[in-house]
């Protein structure tokens, strides 16, 4: 059973801008994360993600201390998105072929269709060029590049914002379905008030410290 | 020796001088202090390496030579790693990268016997390579940190993913390796139709058969060729990694440093 966990984790520039944040988190568990903008929420989760490092504290995933991962296992395992897809290379396809790469095996395009279905795309978006996208076609090829190896931990870093309704339906509907199969944690920095409405568990981060209140 | 140049007409010549700074002074580019100090500064050069190189030549020793060409691709990686403000090691990885290929292109030049181990020929030629490696060096150091600027994001997306640096450097290594051999495969496009590179054309104004002066030139293309290659990929794949640290996080170079 998966677990995450992080100890009083701190992180400081010239001032704090948090400290002392700890939670911990099962298999199962989806953690919604509200704040005012500039308190850090982003960073923390890159911090879980181990795509920074913490001033204080440390994150342990099933026990095991975050550093002693070899990174690429790690990071496939707890997966960072970031609030604005940033998309690589030429096309959607060279986006979908990381995932595999970085794996070590060769790219099955029927996974990558299934996804692209599932996010609603359809099948020729594949060797579309990325700058030929929509905003909200990019953020749902972005996403799902962070899905096709579904990971045990998902980071979501505000990956609603700026969607319109419909895309932000398709998107948390493939969540939804995401993590009711693989049981997987799910952490989620929004502003969105629909998504903190509904949230079971919730971490505030208010001047730099952060109040965890679990209502499930 | 066919070419000659006395002292009176190379004071005469210095007029060309003053035209540059007229130039400068009516288009008020403010060029003037700019262009004395060089000319100032070519000319005290020159004297000094004109006179170290008449000693050396002289001399005809190998240590002595073997000298001369290490400082001048000491020199060389000094100022190709200017470009590379920031990027931590930048000197090591350019005098790797000029030890690298002068030693590679000059190696096989002289084993072939296109080249002889005698000073007057082994300086000059570690002087061309070096400068065209160190250009290239120079374009490598700046392309990566203008991609990895410009890229961070892209870059930092693969990283989330699990891409190790080089992987996550994506195209940026190749890039930067493509813009260090650019200009030579460029001026090499234009030789004989645009240009007549300097190596030509002194030996032809020294009164060399331009047959002759061809062949060497041929070879000094085939050279640096390889010379700006080798170079290029030796500090694109060194330096790439600099912008990366132990737990593959993107580090970008601070300029200040």
């Amino acid at each position: 059973m998966t677990n995450l966990s992080v100890s009083q984790l701190g992180m400081k520039f010239d001032d704090w801008i948090f400290q002392g944040i700890s939670f911990d988190l099962e298999a199962g568990a989806w953690l919604t994360v509200v704040g005012k903008s500039g308190n850090g929420k982003s960073l923390m989760l890159k911090v879980i993600a181990g795509l920074i490092d913490a001033s204080k504290g440390a994150v342990y995933l099933d026990g095991k201390l975050q550093s002693e991962y070899e990174i690429s296992t790690y990071r496939q395992a707890v997966s960072y998105v970031t609030q604005s897809a940033h998309l690589f290379g030429q096309t959607v396809r060279d986006n979908l072929d990381l995932p595999f790469i970085i794996r070590n095996l060769t790219p099955d395009e029927s996974t990558q269709l299934t996804g692209l279905a599932q996010m609603d795309l359809p099948a020729e978006i594949l060797d579309r060029e990325i700058n030929e996208l929509s905003g909200g076609q990019r953020q749902r090829v972005g996403l799902l590049r962070n899905l096709l190896f579904p990971p045990k931990v998902l980071l979501l870093d505000e990956i609603s914002t700026g969607l319109d309704e419909a895309t932000k339906r398709i998107i948390w509907q493939v969540l939804a379905e995401l993590h009711a199969k693989t049981n997987n944690i799910m952490i989620s920095v929004t502003h969105d008030s629909d998504e903190i409405a509904n949230a079971k568990m919730l971490l505030t981060i208010e001047n730099g410290r952060g109040v965890l209140s679990d209502e499930s | 020796m066919k070419v000659d140049v006395s002292n009176w007409s190379l004071a005469l010549a210095f007029v060309l001088v003053l035209i540059s700074l007229a130039i400068s002074y009516k288009q008020k580019l403010k060029l003037e202090k700019d262009t004395i100090i060089s000319v100032v500064r070519a000319i005290l050069q020159l004297i000094a390496v004109g006179y170290l190189l008449t000693a050396i030549f002289k001399v005809d020793n190998l240590i002595v030579t073997l000298i001369m060409q290490l400082f001048i691709v000491f020199n060389a990686a000094y100022n190709g790693k200017k470009r590379g403000r920031g990027i931590p090691g930048a000197f090591g990885i350019a005098l790797g990268g000029l030890l690298l290929s002068t030693t590679l292109t000059m190696g096989i030049l002289v084993l072939t016997g296109v080249l002889k181990m005698v000073p007057y020929q082994m300086i000059p030629v570690t002087g061309m390579v070096a400068g065209n490696s160190m250009t290239a060096v120079g374009l490598v150091f700046r392309s990566l940190k203008q991609q990895f600027h410009d890229q961070q994001d892209q870059v930092f997306e693969r990283l989330a993913l699990g891409a190790p640096p080089k992987t996550a450097s994506g195209e940026i290594f190749r890039e930067a390796i493509r813009i260090g051999m650019q200009p030579t495969i460029d001026s090499v496009r234009t030789y004989g139709l645009v240009s007549l590179p300097g190596m030509m054309s002194g030996l032809i104004m020294a009164g060399v058969d331009p047959i002759k002066a061809i062949k060497y030139q041929i070879m000094v293309v085939f050279m640096l060729l390889a010379a700006t290659g080798i170079a290029s990929v030796w500090a694109s794949y060194q330096a790439y990694r600099k912008f990366f640290n132990q737990r593959w996080q993107l580090v970008l170079p601070d300029e200040d440093k």
